[in-house]
């Protein structure tokens, strides 16, 4: 298992590297000018030198090693200096991002908790719904739940975020007027009125995303459940006289998690991807508004960072459920 | 002595087979048709897509004329509980902030849509199964293209759709027009970064159909690999290819849709459903429906295609056919 889990680590960095040169050229061919915002009186050879600062007059190979060293030693250096007050990074270029001129980690920073709350809260809350919907729905296969069950988890299937949010936003905030629409981020929680306010915020995005993660988390729950309800050994405990809920919550339930687990794992970093949208809907100011704008604006050191961070989560979290397939279930040996 | 002579064995007697043996695609239809949510999204589906092609002709108003006189007309169902709206029979959906008809502009939006779905998902299954089915057939290029296929999986795929299409808008809008070029940039983005699972469910099909004996008998009368291929493995992979292209379509809308939402996707003159959506959200306190319509339109389709794809995928499985 160890030896599996160091060939796979050692083989994501190649992996990572490839990708990363991919995004990188291909923003390489973007249309945009970053200069293009600069009047028109400011002479060519000013213009020229603001290129250089910018990191732009070197040829794109050049570029890209600038950019990994920045990334992977520079950052590094960076954190590791605010965690312990050395000062490796002083006076180091960091990746600086074209929009603001501040550093592009410390953007991402700042704006990954809301993104943490908003989403990772969804997906917990998207889990717990699921997986009793999953369990009993298997459990009473065909039974009026079940049916109902499988058509709400197809339409949570079926309709889109960006239909979900407006629709939601019309009905609680407009109509009722329970919460609000957009998502206040300089809310500081300090009392119980704040706390109010942010949980009433919250609701909505994290309904939102939380409807996707559980339609697609009950019905592998429900169809790992389905496999392990005929297998002989449930026949066995039941025979040998242990009471349904210990057959059904501790030996099926037990068995039926290893994908399921695997699927969870697979779906953190799908659901960043997914919340861009979201959060666009909310207003909510995480990472994945963060790229949009930033796409909008032509800032492509940041868009090459996130679009790299996304793609590190995707690899990393591929490889935690690889490794947690493996040690949850006996039976699948890698070497 | 009741019965002295034992009636003769049922079987022995039958010198013909009493029935014609059934074809594979009956048994199939049979299966499906037992699953009443996938003949109704099979139904819809089909009612969508003649009513987005033949639609035009039959409501023949213009979704690109401008009306004035007759802007922000509310549906006529409205009338039915607000005696004030403004409505006209003429225009039974609606009109928007500029007097556009809404039931063509939904034909119109529909019809792109369909069309975007459609490309894609085929763009798609077509890369996919060649992949697969050139990966599983031909051990040498089979590591390569297996990489191939998990760095596109781990590609984070919404961010670099928006990257893409941001990035080449400008160039293919100059050569192909507004349109057609944003057409062939969300189809070609949107088939060529949604094809990895029907490559790994082919490829899985193939290596094991691959040592089967009939493939093996066409091997030793010198059938040409191409052959072999187009003959005895792809009408083999059809089920797991017509599954995946049920769940390619329903994802295709919902990608095109998600990116006219965000603004990037066709141009602001001409309608598809989620650009109609994304334009209506900032008045759909005042104008719910023409969040609502669209929207709705985009949810039954991909409702559909899904219920179509579970039927499918129940009635195409032999384990499960016949039961």
């Amino acid at each position: 298992m160890l030896t599996f889990a160091i060939r796979r680590l050692a083989l994501s960095v190649p992996t990572l590297l490839f990708i990363s040169f991919a995004i990188f050229m291909l923003l390489q061919l973007a249309p945009g000018d970053p200069m293009s915002q600069v009047p028109l009186t400011v002479p060519p050879e000013v213009k020229e030198k603001m290129r250089q600062a910018l990191g732009l007059g070197e040829p794109p190979l050049i570029q890209y090693w600038k950019w990994l060293v920045q990334m992977f030693w520079i950052e590094p250096q960076v954190l590791w200096d605010h965690m312990f007050g050395t000062s490796f990074a002083e006076g180091k270029l960091r990746v600086i991002s074209w929009q603001t001129r501040s550093p592009v980690m410390d953007i991402v920073l700042q704006r990954i908790p809301q993104t943490l709350w908003v989403v990772g809260l969804s997906y917990v809350v998207g889990v717990l719904i699921a997986l009793p919907i999953g369990i009993y729905s298997a459990y009473r296969q065909y039974s009026v739940f079940d049916q109902s069950g499988t058509f709400i988890t197809m339409i949570g299937f079926s309709i889109p975020p960006f239909f979900t949010g407006p629709l939601l936003i019309v009905v609680f905030s407009v109509q009722l007027g329970w919460f609000p629409s957009i998502y206040d981020t300089t809310l500081v929680v300090d009392s119980w009125a704040n706390f109010k306010i942010q949980l009433q915020q919250m609701i909505m995005p994290v309904m939102v995303l939380a409807l996707q993660t559980t339609a697609q988390l009950s019905r592998y729950m429900r169809a790992s459940m389905l496999d392990n309800l005929n297998q002989d050994y449930v026949r066995t405990a039941r025979a040998k006289g242990l009471s349904e809920a210990v057959v059904v919550m501790v030996h099926v339930l037990r068995n039926s998690m290893i994908p399921v687990v695997t699927v969870i794992a697979l779906g953190v970093p799908a659901i960043f991807g997914g919340a861009i949208i979201t959060e666009n809907v909310f207003k909510v100011n995480g990472i994945g508004q963060l790229l949009i704008t930033a796409l909008f604006a032509n800032d492509l050191p940041m868009v090459m960072t996130l679009t790299f961070i996304f793609a590190f989560l995707i690899v990393m979290f591929n490889l935690i459920a690889d490794i947690l397939y493996g040690v949850l279930d006996p039976r699948i040996r890698y070497d | 002595m009741t019965n002295p002579t034992p009636a003769p064995i049922g079987a022995l007697t039958d010198t013909i087979p009493g029935k014609p043996p059934r074809s594979k695609w009956v048994d199939v239809w049979h299966q499906f048709s037992k699953h009443k949510g996938a003949l109704m999204g099979a139904g819809f589906l089909i009612f969508i897509t003649l009513a987005v092609i033949f639609g035009s002709w039959i409501w023949s108003l213009d979704p690109q004329k401008l009306d004035i006189r007759n802007k922000d007309l509310r549906p006529i169902y409205t009338a039915l509980w607000d005696s004030s709206a403004k409505v006209d029979i003429g225009h039974p959906l609606g009109t928007d902030n500029l007097g556009r008809d809404g039931l063509a502009n939904l034909i119109a939006g529909g019809r792109a849509s369909m069309a975007v779905g459609w490309a894609a998902m085929l763009l798609s299954l077509f890369i996919g199964t060649a992949v697969g089915v050139i990966s599983g057939y031909f051990k040498k290029i089979d590591g390569p293209l297996m990489r191939l296929t998990d760095l596109f999986l781990s590609l984070p795929i919404l961010p670099l759709l928006l990257v893409a299409v941001t990035l080449f808008r400008q160039p293919l809008r100059a050569n192909f027009g507004p349109e057609g070029g944003m057409f062939i940039l969300i189809v070609a983005v949107i088939g060529v970064t949604s094809w990895m699972p029907t490559a790994r469910i082919v490829r899985g099909d193939v290596l094991a159909l691959k040592e089967r004996e009939f493939i093996l008998a066409a091997r030793s009368i010198g059938t040409t690999p191409f052959k072999i291929i187009q003959r005895h493995l792809l009408p083999n992979v059809l089920s797991p290819i017509m599954v995946s292209a049920t769940l390619g379509l329903a994802t295709a809308i919902i990608t095109e849709s998600a990116l006219s939402f965000l603004g990037v996707g066709f141009p602001s003159d001409f309608p598809t459903w989620g650009k109609m959506l994304a334009d209506a959200v900032p008045r759909m306190n005042d104008f719910p429906e023409r969040v609502l319509l669209p929207g709705i339109m985009i949810s039954l389709t991909v409702l559909g295609v899904n219920y179509l794809g579970d039927g499918l995928r129940d009635a195409l499985d032999p384990r499960i056919r016949g039961r």
